[in-house]
């Protein structure tokens, strides 16, 4: 078996290399829903210099496998990119993912930042999930930290705590340490 | 800013903290003191084991019309040659099985041979390249392999403590099959005398592991009156998807 190539941080200057036109929008801005939230450090301080990627079903729980993240030509490819602005936001453009084979319908992220040496990995579940067993496995508490909050203008809200009380749960897989 | 706090330890105290860290770790500790911006930046709770499904089991999927070839070459990207020594860097991409990723994305990002970014936050007095904006793309062929023409960045100082260089690096951002395997590092030199005193190399205490960081210098590769050849072969995390019969045809 290879040995596995050990991660890095992603530094303070990524910005002129990964964002890229139309990287959050997976739907062209005011057709789909608007999935935000800032990132917030140990401090409560928000990060400016962090970078999310989503992956996701469509509406009807498929995971597109379709070509035309960095074209953006108007195919739905499930996948998009957000860097956060200086107060710390993120934001995408987006429809709400479909449960896949009757699972809780999710969105998996991917988390990048200067001071962050490897990636962090989550979940963001849409609000009211019905049983998924990664949820069960948590405390109430745990479990409102994964969840998205519908704002009043039908966004959804998810906040990302890299550490502190609040912190978020973050998740490895197997074959990860 | 926070500039005008306590003043900026000394890479004498850095490496003392760099020798006092736990050893035998493979993957960058993600709280290593000594990398002062992770101090705040880390979960301190555990991480919570999951089981891919959905979305985790597909990486996107990226096509020809998503990446331009030239993109491949990082000396032809402004009017005229940058400075600096022309390099090829070239490898393969495997998943966790040793099998190649195919037809899959790889960016790269970089400093110029001076060690300065085109980035506004970049304040080191080194010159900027008019020809060299330090941003490439590629996907990988049906072997997993990538290539980019490039030159060698410079090393460069950093606010972590007094006196703080990085050794020369390139980024690179890869995606395997899986959404799981999605893996952002910093590719190195051989024989840079700066391993030792930095933090963000030194992160990974294992020092086997830490040098799956590093390229090869190969002459096959170099090319006659043109440029240098470096190798670096990149190992993802395991797939969990089930291999589709027939996929090797695919
Ligand atoms: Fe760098």
């Amino acid at each position: 078996m290879p040995e596995r190539t050990p991660g890095q941080t992603v530094g303070p200057f990524f910005h002129y290399a990964l964002p890229y036109d139309g990287d959050r929008e997976l739907m062209p801005v005011g057709t789909g829903i608007r999935l935000h939230g800032i990132v917030y450090d140990g401090a409560g301080e928000p990060v400016p210099d962090a970078l999310l990627e989503i992956r996701q079903a469509d509406a009807a729980g498929v995971v597109p496998q379709v070509p035309g993240s960095l074209l953006r030509n108007g195919v739905f490819t499930g996948w998009g990119r957000s860097s956060t602005d200086l107060a710390g936001e993120y934001w995408f453009s987006t429809v709400e993912p479909g449960s896949v084979d009757g699972g809780a319908p999710f969105f998996a992220v991917t988390v990048f930042a200067r001071g962050l040496l490897d990636r962090l990995f989550t979940r963001i579940y849409l609000p009211n999930p019905p049983a998924d067993r990664l949820l069960a496995s948590l405390d109430h508490e745990d479990q409102a930290r994964m969840i998205a909050t519908r704002e009043k203008d039908g966004s959804l809200r998810f906040d990302l705590h890299l550490q502190g009380d609040n912190q978020s749960i973050f998740l490895t897989y197997p074959g990860h340490q | 800013m926070n500039e005008t706090a306590a003043p900026l330890p000394t890479q004498a105290q850095i490496s003392a903290e760099i020798a006092a860290a736990p050893s035998g770790r493979s993957e960058p500790a993600l709280g290593f003191a000594p990398y002062r911006s992770s101090l705040l930046r880390f979960p301190t709770k555990d991480l919570r084991q999951a089981d891919p499904e959905g979305a985790e089991l597909l990486a996107p999927v990226f096509g020809q019309h998503d990446v331009d070839p030239l993109e491949a070459d990082l000396t032809i990207q402004a009017g005229g040659e940058p400075l600096g020594e022309r390099i090829l860097l070239t490898g393969r991409v495997l998943d966790g099985d040793g099998r190649p990723v195919r037809h899959q994305l790889v960016e790269i990002w970089q400093a110029n041979a001076s060690g300065r970014y085109i980035h506004q936050r970049d304040q080191h007095p080194a010159p900027i390249d008019p020809n060299f904006t330090g941003v490439g793309r590629c996907l990988t062929d049906a072997d997993g392999n990538y290539s980019f023409t490039t030159i060698k960045p410079g090393p460069y100082p950093w606010q972590n403590h007094r006196n703080a260089w990085r050794p020369a690096h390139v980024h690179f951002s890869l995606f395997g099959t899986d959404f799981t395997q999605r893996l952002v590092t910093q590719m190195y030199f051989p024989g840079d005398q700066l391993f030792a005193l930095d933090p963000i190399y030194q992160s990974i205490t294992d020092p086997a592991a830490r040098e799956r960081l590093v390229a090869t210098y190969e002459h096959d590769l170099s090319q006659h009156e043109w440029l240098l050849g470096y190798r670096w072969d990149i190992v993802l995390t395991g797939s969990h998807a089930t291999p589709l019969e027939g996929e090797d045809h695919a």
